[in-house]
């Protein structure tokens, strides 16, 4: 999925950069409120784990092959806001130290793994979470559909970037439905390595998973205690 | 850090080593889905070289190690190692310091927080 130099024009890429730019300013804020003493290590270990993981490439068939992107599951984990600087950091040390993914098209890796894939993994992975029962299973089948569409909604905002400033002249109902088509199955290792990974912290460590604070509030077991709304509306 | 926290950072980060440094060589090497679709579709040959195509380490590999498991391995420790760095850096400077905040007491006291409790069993 990393767009490398010279598949979009200057404007769209600096128009790009703009985008990328101001949702990492918006992300250092909103992620203050997402960081503690204790989920701060994980966000690091977090973005190191998908850097591993996205080197990862698994075949998907024809020829091709698909890694993880990651930005679903690092949302379920640590939170959308951190998560866009965790991809954000995986997309900067891939294009400046390893030339994965172009340097002027780093604002469009980041608008498309890091803006698009976690806001669209973590909306659809958090509106599943409200209509599923309150489980485990149910975190696990929202941040798993949610990682799965992720995937291919990346790769149709690139063929969207792709018409506005694509440098080639090429049929754009072709270059959306092969995108669309390889990336739908890329999508199905996407969300098998998202359930996979999540399921593993859920076992272990439940206390530190961002999308799983609901499972774990007293209120969903026993009656809320006198003194939670006092508590409640001190915050 | 609590000892729990510490063995759970050490067995994930031991994992994504094992993964970039072990693993990454026998990932599969056809082209991806942007660069296969880019074939398909015609428009493949308007990639251009980054800038930052002659770094050292250009490809996951690292030059001057000329065997390739021991050359890509290595890229891969390399970029875990200034992943972790850089965005564990960064979440560090941002995060809440429990100690300093005023009220971050009562909100570890609240009984919408029974993980210290947990933590403390």
């Amino acid at each position: 999925m990393h767009v490398p130099d010279g598949f979009l024009d200057a404007p769209t890429s600096v128009a790009t950069g703009l985008v990328a730019a101001g949702t990492v300013a918006l992300a250092l804020r909103g992620a203050r409120r997402e960081l503690d003493e204790r989920t701060a290590p994980l966000a690091g270990l977090t973005a190191a784990f998908v850097f591993a993981v996205q080197m990862m490439n698994f075949p998907v068939g024809a020829g091709t092959s698909g890694h993880l992107i990651g930005g679903a599951l690092t949302a379920v984990l640590v939170g959308p806001w951190t998560a866009v600087l965790c991809m954000t950091v995986v997309l900067v040390v891939q294009a400046v130290l390893f030339a994965d993914g172009g340097l002027t098209a780093l604002g469009t890796n980041i608008t498309l793994m890091g803006l698009v894939a976690v806001a669209l993994g973590y909306g659809v992975s958090r509106l599943l979470v409200r209509l599923l029962p309150r489980t485990r299973t149910g975190v696990l089948a929202g941040a798993g559909v949610g990682a799965f569409l992720s995937v291919p909604a990346a790769a149709l905002a690139f063929v969207g970037l792709f018409a506005v400033g694509g440098v080639a002249d090429v049929s754009l109902g072709a270059v959306a439905a092969t995108m669309g088509g390889i990336h739908l199955l890329i999508g199905l290792g996407e969300a098998a390595i998202t359930v996979a990974v999540l399921s593993a912290v859920l076992t272990v460590r439940p206390d530190l998973v961002h999308g799983a604070a609901h499972l774990r509030r007293p209120s969903d077991l026993a009656p809320r205690p006198l003194t939670a709304p006092a508590a409640g509306g001190a915050r | 850090m609590s000892r729990r926290n510490r063995g759970f950072l050490v067995a994930g980060l031991l994992l994504a080593l094992l993964i970039a440094g072990v693993g990454s060589y026998y990932a599969s090497s056809s082209p991806d889905g942007l660069e296969w679709s880019a074939e398909e579709e015609g428009f493949g040959s308007t990639a251009e070289d980054s800038a930052t195509a002659g770094s050292p380490l250009a490809d996951y590999a690292v030059d001057g190690v000329d065997d390739g498991r021991l050359s890509g391995g290595l890229a891969g420790v390399i970029g875990v190692a200034v992943t972790l760095a850089l965005a564990g850096g960064l979440t560090l400077v941002l995060r809440r310091r429990t100690g300093a905040a005023p009220g971050a007491g009562d909100l570890a006291d609240a009984p919408g927080a029974p993980v210290a409790a947990d933590r403390a069993g």
